[in-house]
Order: C-alpha cells, then sequence, then structure tokens
C-alpha cells in the first residue's frame, strides 16, 4: 500500500480572477511506506503547496490525492499524519510538554497517557529536563525540536515537513539532521521534506524530487543511497557526486 | 524582588516632583493661587473628605461599570466580527463611524436621553469610549495569528472553536490588556468630563467645577487626585490581572530583555 498516491493533481489558486496563479501542473507521485521524500526547487515552484495538498490543507484543482489508500481531506480528518514548520509554531502560552500534549489533548488521550507520551517524546528529541518550561526560554533550535517532538507525539505513519531547518544556523542544522535520521530509523515513519538547501536534501533522503517553476511541475526524482547515515557522509565522495547531481538537475529547471 | 525594584523608581521620581513643587511655591508664591502646593491639597482633602470620598465613589461607580459594559461589548463584537463575515462588515464600518463621533461632545446629549441628575448618561459615555480600543485591538489579535499555527490546528482537524480556544484567544490577550490599560485612564477622563455636563451632583466632575467656580482651587485639586487615585488602581489591577492572566507573555518579556 502507498503512503502517499498523487495522480494528475493541479493547483490553480484565484482561478478565473485576475491574479489567477497556476501553482502546481499535472503532478504524479508516489510514495512508499518508510521512504524519506525530499521536494526541491527555486521559490515559486510549489513545492510547498504540493506538501499542503498532501495535508489536505488545500483542495487541489483538478486529480486525486490520497494518503494511506484514502482521500487525503479523510486523511487529515483521521489524523493520519504529523506536521511541522519553517517557524516552530508553539503556543506561547503552553509549557513545552502542554504543546506536545496538544495533538493528543484533541484525539482525547486521558491526561496521564498525554504525560506520559509527552515525557517520551521529550527523551526522544533530547529535552527531557524542559518539560515544565514555555517556548520562550528555547533557543530556535530547541523550539523546533519540540515542534517535530509534537508532529510525533501520536505516532503517525506520514511525517510532513516544510523547510523546518530553514531558520537554524548551519551547525544546529547539521545537528538537527541527524536527529531527524535517528527519530525517522527509530519511528519508521514515512517523510516528505520541503527544503531548498541541495546538501540537506541528499543527506536526509531516500529519494531527492525536484520540481520547476510556474508552473509548478517535477523535473526529475532522484534516488538517494549513502547507506548508514552519519555525520562522516557528507566528507564521503558519494555525497558530493549526488549534491552535484541534484544541482545540475536544479540548474536546468532554472534555465 | 522584581516587582519592588519596579516601584521604587516611580515612587523616588514622585518625591522628588512633589518635593520640587512645593520648594519652588514656597520660594515663589507664597498665596498658592495658580497652583496650590501638594501641603494645601492634601490640607484640603482632608477636610472635604467626606465629599471627595463620597464623590470617588460615584465616579468610581460610573467608571468601572462603564469600563466593564464597554470590555463585554468591544469583546463580544470583537468574537462576532472574526466569526462571522456579515457582522464584519456591518459592524467594523459602525464601529468606526461611532469612533469618528467626538464622543465627549455627546455628553449634553445624554444627558437630555438618559435624565440630567443620572449617573446613565455619564456611563453611556464611558462605554462608549472605551469599547472602540477594546473591539479593534482584540479583533487584531483574533485575527494576526501566527499562520503555521491555524495550519497546524487544521491538520488535526481540529473545529473552528477548538482553534478560536486555543490559538485565536490567547494570541488575543495581550492586545486585548494593552487596550485595557489605554482604556482605563480614557474612562476616568470620560466619567469626569461627562459629569462636568450632568449626572449625579455629588459626583468628582461636578466637586470640581464648583470648588473652582468658588475660587477653592486647593479643594479642586484633592478632587483632581482622587480621580487620579481610581485611574491608578485600576490601571495596577488591570497589570495584576494581565500577570494572572497570562503568566507566560511576561515570561516573553523578561526573557526578551535579558537576551
Amino acid at each position: 500500500m502507498n503512503v502517499i498516491d498523487i495522480r494528475g493533481a493541479t493547483k490553480v489558486f484565484n482561478p478565473g480572477k485576475g491574479n489567477q496563479v497556476e501553482a502546481l501542473a499535472e503532478i504524479d507521485l508516489v510514495v512508499e511506506p518508510g521512504e524519506f521524500v525530499t521536494l526541491i526547487g527555486p521559490s515559486g515552484c510549489g513545492k510547498s503547496t504540493l506538501l499542503r495538498l498532501i495535508a489536505a490543507l488545500i483542495a487541489p484543482t483538478t486529480g486525486l490525492v490520497e494518503v494511506n489508500a484514502k482521500p487525503a481531506e479523510q486523511a487529515r480528518l483521521d489524523r493520519d499524519y504529523g506536521m511541522a514548520f519553517q517557524t516552530a509554531g508553539l503556543f506561547d502560552w503552553r509549557t513545552v510538554s502542554k504543546n506536545i500534549e496538544l495533538p493528543l489533548e484533541l484525539m482525547g488521550w486521558t491526561k496521564g497517557d498525554r504525560r506520559r507520551r509527552a515525557k517520551e517524546m521529550l527523551e526522544l528529541v533530547k529535552l527531557g529536563e524542559f518539560a515544565t518550561h514555555h517556548p520562550s526560554e528555547l533557543s530556535g533550535g530547541m523550539q523546533q525540536r519540540v515542534a517535530i517532538a509534537r508532529a510525533l507525539s501520536f505516532s503517525p505513519a506520514l511525517l510532513l515537513m516544510d523547510e523546518p531547518f530553514g531558520a537554524l544556523d548551519e551547525m544546529t542544522r547539521e545537528h538537527m539532521q541527524d536527529e531527524l535520521l535517528r527519530i525517522w530509523k527509530e519511528t519508521e515513519t514515512t517523510v516528505v521534506f520541503v527544503t531548498h538547501s541541495i546538501p540537506e536534501a541528499v543527506y536526509l533522503s531516500t529519494r531527492v524530487v525536484v520540481m520547476s517553476p510556474r508552473p509548478g511541475k517535477i523535473a526529475s526524482v532522484i534516488e538517494v543511497d549513502l547507506g548508514e547515515r552519519q555525520a562522516l557522509v557528507r566528507d564521503d565522495p558519494a555525497f558530493h557526486t549526488k549534491v552535484t547531481e541534484v544541482r545540475v538537475a536544479l540548474r536546468k529547471v532554472e534555465e | 524582588m522584581s516587582t519592588l525594584k519596579g516601584f521604587s523608581a516611580p515612587i523616588m521620581t514622585g518625591v522628588v516632583l512633589f518635593g520640587l513643587w512645593e520648594g519652588v511655591l514656597a520660594l515663589f508664591n507664597p498665596q498658592g493661587f495658580v497652583l496650590p502646593a501638594p501641603s494645601e491639597i492634601a490640607g484640603a482633602l482632608i477636610d472635604n473628605w467626606d465629599d471627595v470620598f463620597q464623590g470617588a465613589r460615584i465616579t468610581g461607580y460610573v467608571v468601572v461599570s462603564g469600563l466593564l459594559a464597554g470590555i463585554v461589548l468591544g469583546v463580544l463584537a470583537a468574537l462576532l466580527v472574526t466569526r462571522f463575515r456579515t457582522a464584519n462588515e456591518t459592524i467594523t464600518p459602525l464601529a468606526v463611524a461611532i469612533n469618528a463621533i467626538p464622543i465627549i461632545a455627546l455628553a449634553p446629549i445624554f444627558n437630555n436621553w438618559f435624565g440630567l441628575t443620572s449617573a446613565r448618561s455619564n456611563q453611556a459615555i464611558v462605554v462608549a469610549l472605551v469599547f472602540f480600543p477594546i473591539f479593534i485591538n482584540t479583533t487584531r489579535g483574533l485575527t494576526l495569528v501566527d499562520r503555521s499555527q491555524v495550519e497546524l490546528m487544521e491538520s488535526y482537524a481540529a473545529s473552528r472553536s477548538r482553534i478560536s480556544r486555543e490559538v485565536r484567544i490567547p494570541n488575543a490577550m495581550p492586545f486585548f490588556f494593552t487596550a485595557l490599560k489605554l482604556s482605563t485612564s480614557l474612562a476616568v477622563i470620560a466619567a469626569i468630563v461627562a459629569e462636568y455636563f450632568g449626572g449625579r451632583q455629588d459626583a468628582l466632575g461636578p466637586l470640581i467645577t464648583q470648588s473652582a467656580g468658588l475660587t477653592r482651587y486647593d479643594d479642586a485639586w484633592a478632587a483632581v487626585l482622587a480621580g487620579t487615585t481610581i485611574g491608578v488602581v485600576l490601571y495596577i489591577a488591570v497589570t495584576v490581572l494581565e500577570r494572572v492572566v497570562m503568566p507566560w507573555h511576561s515570561l516573553i518579556r523578561s526573557h526578551r530583555e535579558e537576551t
């Protein structure tokens, strides 16, 4: 069973109006369980729009978007996926623990179960001692880790991430990438990840989807197999070959 | 600790200011005709304690009741406007139109509506004046939300009312309290000026005009002091309430000051 099945999906914003924008044209994409798929492309290529189609935060103009073999909208109502954004989007008025408990509250978990799960998730992102802190007391990287913990708290089979590390400095970013890969392996989640960093895409993914702008289309798909990922992989010639491959594909797109 | 530190500077400023005031008047204007010295005002306050206290009670009631009604109406309108498009299209222009009226100028007209010696007309002025800042600021707070927080709630299939409760209302709190602080002093001004034109004759407004009319300026100042006290007490009450309702907010502020 495919986790994501997109066939002939298009998205036109403000159809029939003066400010009509053709954001996505004829997207076909299949994602299988356990994959780590990255969407990359220049700004305006519709990668965030595509992610929002999968999340059913917006509806396709035409075509079909299925998640877990049902319409994306149904998957949203069934809470089949977790989501993380470029801004951590934490709620200042909730403690770190309460932020992670938010989706669980919406799903009607008992207080004790929520507490326990939030604690587990904080251990997973290595923020165990910050449960009672407020988000404003945390650094940007720590906030982003809380956001990931929140997205994973109800063990969704699918994790959708929209440039989650975009606002972080390079050091924190590489550290977060390793954390994410560790969590991905531990939880066996399927991930769709939007980025505009080529090394990030290559380092994280099993598959890089290169998109072209105006209207957004899938230009090419590059398989990545770097084996067991460690920080050292970033210095590996195979890694650099893949980075170059993606860069060439992107350059073609921009021309 | 930090609260104590926060109060010491204004108290010092007050002491120095009143000392200077007293000293300068003692040197140049011993009659205290243009401006009575703080000691004379204090004396007048003690002499007229019953009248001033009664006035403060009446005016305080007008201020607090008007403030409360203005808050309730302002918040309700803000909730309606952000929830329903048609409400937005009807209420918002109306509110803006009302705000364009110099409301204090309506005081004599309100007296005609509500009765010349009733506190109702003064209350109505306070309500009308408080309504707008509360309405506008709360509406801003309810709508100026982090887009990703709303998308996140949508990704959890949360209902609209749940999104309001979890995201919009907490987000509007700092906006609401800013407006509320502004409104407390507005309400005191509105009440006293409205009382100049009518309402109960034992309120602070008439006390000020009557004393000034009889050139008893120290008595007038004593009444002004009572009005100031109402404003200050309300402001402090709002500040305390703000900390109780939004402990996270003072945390953000203290953290930002540190870094």
